[in-house]
């Protein structure tokens, strides 16, 4: 396998937007290009992630309007990618393996999502597309019920009376939106606190609202070329060192979901082919869609150990100058969370902080970085180990 | 010709008759519901239709107060282990969703079922399991 770099990034900002998908991405995209100081042309495929187009605009299929946008020759490959809000994750560990392979030299990978004109009602029953059909969604299943499910089930095992987890959990919130106020791209640039999320309505016991990440439109993109290409387009290559993906069923088929084996698997993936461990990640980008997803990532990543992680949130481990700094972007939680473009929002932020271009949130140092995508119900996790 | 032996649409409609359907693997003993392919536990194809005891134990619940397009909120969400192993998801509707606290997990369920008519994108009517709490 060849090495792969991230040359340019792009990322628009999050929340709402009159932008079309076709635009929203290609904002994004043009960004990345110019940024790796090269032509649209010169890509010579595009993989984006899109998971709720068809719903959302009408628009299915639209990787081809999406080459076409850009101005890419008509032999130019443009694939559409969708693992629920894993979509662009797993378009990027695609879009690695090609030029790894050495099928492709330099390709466009990333996603867009736009859902905010849809209204809670429908935007609740799209996402809930990404549980089981059969065996969950007639249940009415939405995914707040997912995270809740989780959060009782995680407070029972682990004997953490219900009240001190929430407050554990809300201190995962104040933590991610303190650091989206020092991101100019984040949907939510305002500081919270604890009765900020323990005095919001309750959407699924045990789970308020300053407990949910919003619905966001936004996309982000990345230009993915050999590490020798990238050290002639920029300063500062960022090379993909490893990457996992894991499977699952859905959650009567995990049974104990506090323990994610897809992720579990996929994160073990990424740290061999790495050659590191959880104890060298300077700074990780996880999936924090609700508060209590932050916290089982974390130790489903190894940077815990099994129902040790809302611990942690009490000993500032996770901030920005702690341990093992944990979404100094804002997260999903405030940086906004729009679901085809998430993981390649995550490489931004990483890309950005290994470069050391994160201003006043930035993680003094950070040489090696992590991200951690998880779609439906841990049915696909993709995680990606960043170093430069 | 199928590879199924019990496909959703049979689950459906035997619960539907108030009989809990699944698989049990005649390699690994292992007990599989809703049905799959295969066996859940080793992955054999030797399953053969089995009818389950329909009890189990709660394990996890929330309540769902903020509803997808075309439900009503608020409702109880549950899964339940059930006697033979298997998890399933369904819904409590003798609980008030206002009273619904953690000591439901551990409760002893027995299932039922309830009918919900076809909706956008749902392919058919759905029948899902319903847990009545019996201690």
């Amino acid at each position: 396998m060849r090495k792969v770099a991230i040359a340019g990034v792009g990322m628009t900002k999050f929340g709402k937007t009159d932008k079309s998908l076709v635009e929203l991405f290609t904002e994004a995209a043009m960004e990345a290009i110019n940024g790796s100081n090269i032509r649209p042309r010169d890509i010579q495929a595009l993989f984006v992630g899109n998971c709720l187009g068809d719903f959302a605009e009408g628009q299915a299929n639209i990787a081809g309007f999406l080459a076409s946008e850009l101005g890419l020759p008509p032999w130019t490959p443009a694939t559409r990618f969708e693992g629920a809000c894993a979509t662009a994750s797993v378009a990027i560990r695609d879009a690695f393996m090609w030029v790894a392979s050495g099928f492709y030299d330099t390709v466009l990978v990333g996603g867009v999502e736009k859902i905010l004109h849809m209204g809670t009602p429908l935007a609740t029953r799209t996402f809930a597309m990404a549980s089981d059909s059969k065996y969950e969604e007639f249940c009415g299943l939405t995914f707040p019920g997912v995270f809740a499910m989780l959060a009782h089930m995680y407070a029972h095992k682990y004997g953490i009376p219900l009240p001190v987890l929430k407050e554990r959990m809300a201190l995962v919130a104040v933590k991610n939106h303190k650091n989206g106020a020092m991101n100019p791209l984040a949907q939510f640039q305002k500081e919270i606190t604890v009765d900020t999320v323990l005095n919001s309505f309750m959407v699924a016991d045990p789970l308020q609202l300053f407990d949910c990440c919003p619905f966001s439109d936004g996309a982000a993109a990345l230009v993915l070329t050999t590490g020798e290409k990238a050290a002639k387009m920029v300063d500062k290559p960022v090379y993909i060192l490893g990457i996992g993906q894991g499977s699952a069923g859905s959650l009567i088929r995990q049974k104990d979901y506090t323990v994610m084996q897809s992720r579990v698997a996929s994160a073990r993936q990424a740290y061999r082919m790495a050659g590191v461990g959880p104890e060298d990640i300077d700074v990780c980008e996880l999936h924090d869609c609700f508060t209590i997803a932050e916290i089982v990532a974390s130790e489903c990543l190894g940077f815990f150990e099994f129902g040790k992680g809302s611990e942690a949130l009490e000993n500032g481990e996770t901030a920005i100058g702690g341990r093992i700094p944990i979404n100094p972007s804002g997260g999903l939680k405030a940086k906004g969370h729009p679901i085809g473009a998430t993981g390649a929002a995550q490489a931004y932020e990483i890309v950005r902080q290994l470069r050391g271009e994160c201003g006043r949130r930035q993680v003094d140092g950070a040489k090696i970085g992590m991200t951690d995508t998880l779609g439906g119900d841990a049915s696909t996790i993709v995680n990606l180990i960043l170093g430069v | 010709m199928s590879f199924y032996k019990l496909t959703h649409r049979d689950y459906f409609e035997a619960l539907k008759e108030g009989r809990l359907m699944g698989l049990k693997c005649r390699e690994c003993g292992a007990y599989t519901a809703p049905p799959k392919v295969c066996c859940d536990g080793c992955g054999g194809t030797g399953v053969e239709t089995v009818q389950l005891s329909g009890k189990g134990v709660i394990k996890t619940f929330t309540v769902i107060r903020v509803a997808p397009e075309g439900l009503e909120a608020p409702y109880i969400v549950a899964m339940a282990e059930l006697e033979e192993g298997p998890w399933i998801m369904g819904n409590i509707l003798d609980v008030d969703p206002d009273k619904a606290g953690m000591d439901l997990i551990g409760k002893k369920v027995a299932v039922d079922h309830k009918v919900l008519p076809p909706l956008n994108y749902t392919s058919g009517e759905g029948v899902a399991p319903v847990f009545k709490i019996i201690s």
